[in-house]
């Protein structure tokens, strides 16, 4: 309904772009947690992608994405001053927000950008947050400063060990919670294998684990089915009934097969 | 030479002319439209068929009453123009209707000249005047009402919602529209697939609806971006045309392994985000060399002749009763088998087994019989004792239905929905539960047709304008 020019748009690290588009009913109505459906020129597929960050005045939205695709290398090309071609939100249920008292909020890759706001609204409604923000290198990171200043710290973990833990942002979060720290909720955003990690560290604690589940979509309105995963035995939609799910109990072995569905058509599009 | 002249009018042909086709083994080739049309010498030959009764019955069979007579009269004296604008009085989508509306079930099967041969080929001499109108490039815009000052939005852009915008802007209101995709024209636009509807004469449709006035936003999902209660704040009536839009899976074991489709997903790749021109346009689908289409509807019908399109080396049609119950019209059953589509019937899959990788590579069938008929007045298929085969394929499309989105009525808690998830509605004036909102097509009746969608809209637009001017409720 908007004419989704871009306003800003930035490479925060290598292959990671930041990108503010004039979307001002989304902004008005946007909840953390929710997405867009982004089509970047008429040949490209619909990108769903998590809004990081939106100024309801300015009517500004801002999403970050990985330019991974055929869909996300146009999305990418594009500059200040040009039309999305469609962009269409928010979609999804936003994340439940609530004092739970102390919430752990773990971001890798575009999910560093995707608990940007949770944090914010988590603080503002009287918890203690605790980001934990991964990449494999000191240079992927980004946001730092944004996360710190709204949160109450922000542990960072690379792969390589630049900065903080060395490690992944699950391996912190276990030595935390061994080491006997208290989270009374903790919720994920980023790639499969690093919600499931997370999944997986969290189980044994008991503490009530959300994951922001990213698989395939087309409408993202409920319509398809292409986003499916199984939830306690029963079939879901991420789009509608999700996109964030209790971590303990999602179906892993089908969302890691339904994810490399279409792997092969990835690279042939992406080579012409 | 005078004296052997007949004095008789000519007798007339028992048979419809027949239309010319692309030849099946051609067609499975490409996407182009099956049928080609009518001439205008083949539309003149058929519409002299048409006996012109005083009384004609074909008109009680047409959901939004066309002067079935009166148009086809035009086209036997030629009067192509006065044809196509006597059409649009009561159809503004004729070129669609044409070719998609079950017309052996509607107007023709009313014709006389059916109780003994075949009737008039009312649906194609439709399209011959739509498509004559469209390739001339001059369409007639009628003449508008003053404004009235009063704005309505239509919540949908398929065939009941372009319908309500068009009757209701004609009336003076102004209309807003608003579609959750990128593109207008509901299931016509990412359900029926190219070869059976040109997508360009929808969109030529949607160009006509902007130029009588209406407003079109698409990209909007009513229920997220804007309320039900805050269009109430902002127009004066609101119309709910959001389709039968739920896909309905089977809920057996191995539904969710990779390869199986809803037809929903399967379509939508195909026809609205053109996978079949995949890696030009970047949606992939995944075309298979063995392709289970599970159902017997018109639906299933375009999914099993997509995959056929998309390269398939069997395209299976696995139906769980025999083929005279099967749903689909007879037209495009006929084609799908013309064009090699394998007919399982009495089959349903009770799972589907995967490799190591989670792809679907074969379906466990049941073998059924038909037994005593049920609540439709079908007989229902039971089951076969020990009769369970097993079938080898590596793409499954499941094409067993769709109900409403459940997406407007979660969000809005005054609109009543039965117990299928359509929403309730007033049938002599599409009035919902909610004040100021009425509702109509497929979201009111469940999946049906267009012609059935656009008369509801027809309904719903008296509805609408009759409360825009009393306010009665
Ligand atoms: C594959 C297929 C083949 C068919 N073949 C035939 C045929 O040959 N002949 C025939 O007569 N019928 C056929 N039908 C049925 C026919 O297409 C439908 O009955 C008809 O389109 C219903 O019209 P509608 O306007 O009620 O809904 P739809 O056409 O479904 O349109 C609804 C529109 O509303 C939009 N929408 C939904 N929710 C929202 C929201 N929250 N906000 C904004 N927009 C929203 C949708 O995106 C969609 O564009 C077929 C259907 C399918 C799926
Ligand atoms: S993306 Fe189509 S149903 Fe979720």
């Amino acid at each position: 309904m908007d004419k989704n020019e871009i306003i800003e748009k930035e490479q925060i690290a290598p292959n990671i772009h930041s990108c503010t588009v004039d979307a001002p009913g989304i902004a008005k109505k946007a909840l953390p947690g929710q997405f867009v459906i982004v089509i970047p020129d008429e040949y490209s597929e619909r990108v769903p992608v998590t809004i990081a960050d939106w100024d309801a005045e300015k009517g500004y939205v801002t999403i970050i994405f990985l330019e991974i695709g055929a869909s996300t290398q146009r999305l990418a090309e594009l500059n200040t001053g040009d039309d999305i071609y469609s962009f269409t939100g928010p979609l999804g249920k936003p994340f439940e927000i609530e004092n739970f008292g102390t919430v752990a909020l773990v971001g890798g890759c575009y999910g560093i950008g995707g608990i940007y706001r949770a944090a914010k609204t988590l603080k503002e409604n009287g918890n203690k947050v605790i980001c934990f923000s991964e990449a494999r290198s000191k240079f992927l990171l980004y946001w730092n400063k944004k996360l710190e200043e709204v949160a109450d710290e922000v542990r960072y973990s690379t792969v390589d060990g630049s900065l903080g833990s060395k490690g992944h942002s699950f391996d912190l979060l276990e030595d935390n919670l061994k080491s006997g720290e208290h989270f009374d909720r903790i919720m994920a955003v980023g790639c499969t294998f690093m919600m499931y990690r997370v999944a997986r560290v969290t189980k044994p604690f008991g503490v009530k684990t959300i994951v922001s589940m990213n698989p395939v979509m087309i409408d993202g309105t409920g319509m398809c089915g292409a986003c499916r995963l199984v939830v306690e035995g029963e079939t879901k939609f991420a789009c509608v009934d999700g996109p964030h799910f209790d971590a303990h109990k999602i179906d892993w072995n089908i969302v890691s097969d339904r994810r490399k569905a279409y792997l092969e058509e990835e690279i042939i599009s992406k080579e012409r | 030479m005078t004296d052997k002249q007949p004095s008789k009018k000519p007798k007339i042909s028992p048979k419809k002319t027949p239309m010319r086709e692309q030849p099946p083994e051609e067609r499975v080739n490409n996407y182009d439209e099956v049928p080609f049309g009518y001439s205008i010498e083949e539309a003149v030959t058929e519409a002299k068929r048409c006996l012109q009764c005083k009384k004609p019955l074909c008109v009680q069979g047409c959901p939004v009453e066309i002067d079935i007579c009166e148009f086809i009269g035009f086209i036997a004296e030629k009067k192509f123009k006065e044809g196509i604008v006597k059409l649009k009085e009561k159809n503004i989508l004729p070129a669609i209707c044409g070719r998609v509306c079950p017309q052996e079930e509607q107007c023709e099967k009313q014709c006389i000249l059916g109780k003994k041969n075949e009737p008039v080929a009312i649906g194609r001499l439709e399209r011959f005047l739509a498509d004559w109108e469209r390739n001339r490039g001059e369409i007639e815009i009628p003449p508008k009402h003053r404004p009235t000052g009063k704005k309505v939005v239509v919540v949908g852009a398929g065939p009941a919602g372009i319908t309500v915008a068009a009757d209701l802007v004609k009336l003076g209101h102004k209309v807003d529209m608003f579609e959750a995709l990128h593109k207008p024209g509901g299931v016509l636009v990412y359900g029926i697939p190219e070869f059976r509807l040109p997508k360009a004469i929808v969109f030529k449709e949607i160009d006509y609806l902007k130029k009588l006035g209406v407003n079109l936003y698409t990209d909007t999902v009513i229920g997220m971006i804007k309320s039900i209660d805050e269009l109430l704040s902002e127009y004066d009536a609101v119309f709910l045309g959001t389709g039968a839009g739920l896909p309905w899976f089977l809920n057996v074991p191995g539904e969710n392994l990779n390869g199986v489709y809803s037809a929903n997903e399967y379509l939508t790749r195909a026809n609205l985000m053109k996978a079949y021109l995949f890696p030009k346009y970047k949606t992939p689908i995944i075309k298979g060399r063995r392709v289970a289409t599970v159902g017997g509807g018109n639906v299933a019908m375009d999914c099993a002749r997509t995959a056929l399109r998309l390269g398939a080396e069997e395209s299976i049609l696995v139906y769980r009763r025999a083929r005279e119950q099967m749903p689909a019209r007879e037209e495009e059953i006929h084609h799908a088998e013309q064009e090699g589509v394998i007919f399982k019937l009495l089959s349903n899959p009770a799972a589907f087994r995967g490799d190591k990788n989670g792809w679907v590579k074969e379906a466990e069938c049941i073998t059924m019989k038909l037994g005593e008929p049920d609540d439709s007045g079908r007989r229902r298929p039971v089951p076969v004792e020990g009769a369970n085969f097993r079938l080898p394929i590596d793409v499954v499309i499941i094409a067993i239905g769709n109900s409403p989105n459940p997406l407007i009525p979660s969000t809005t808690k005054d609109i009543e929905v039965s117990k299928w998830g359509t929403i309730i509605t007033d049938p002599q004036t599409g009035k919902t539960s909610k004040k100021g909102v009425f509702a109509g097509g497929d979201v009111a009746t469940g999946a049906a047709t267009v012609i059935l969608a656009m008369g509801a809209g027809k309904i719903a637009a008296r509805g609408i304008h009759e409360y825009l001017k009393t306010s009665n409720w």
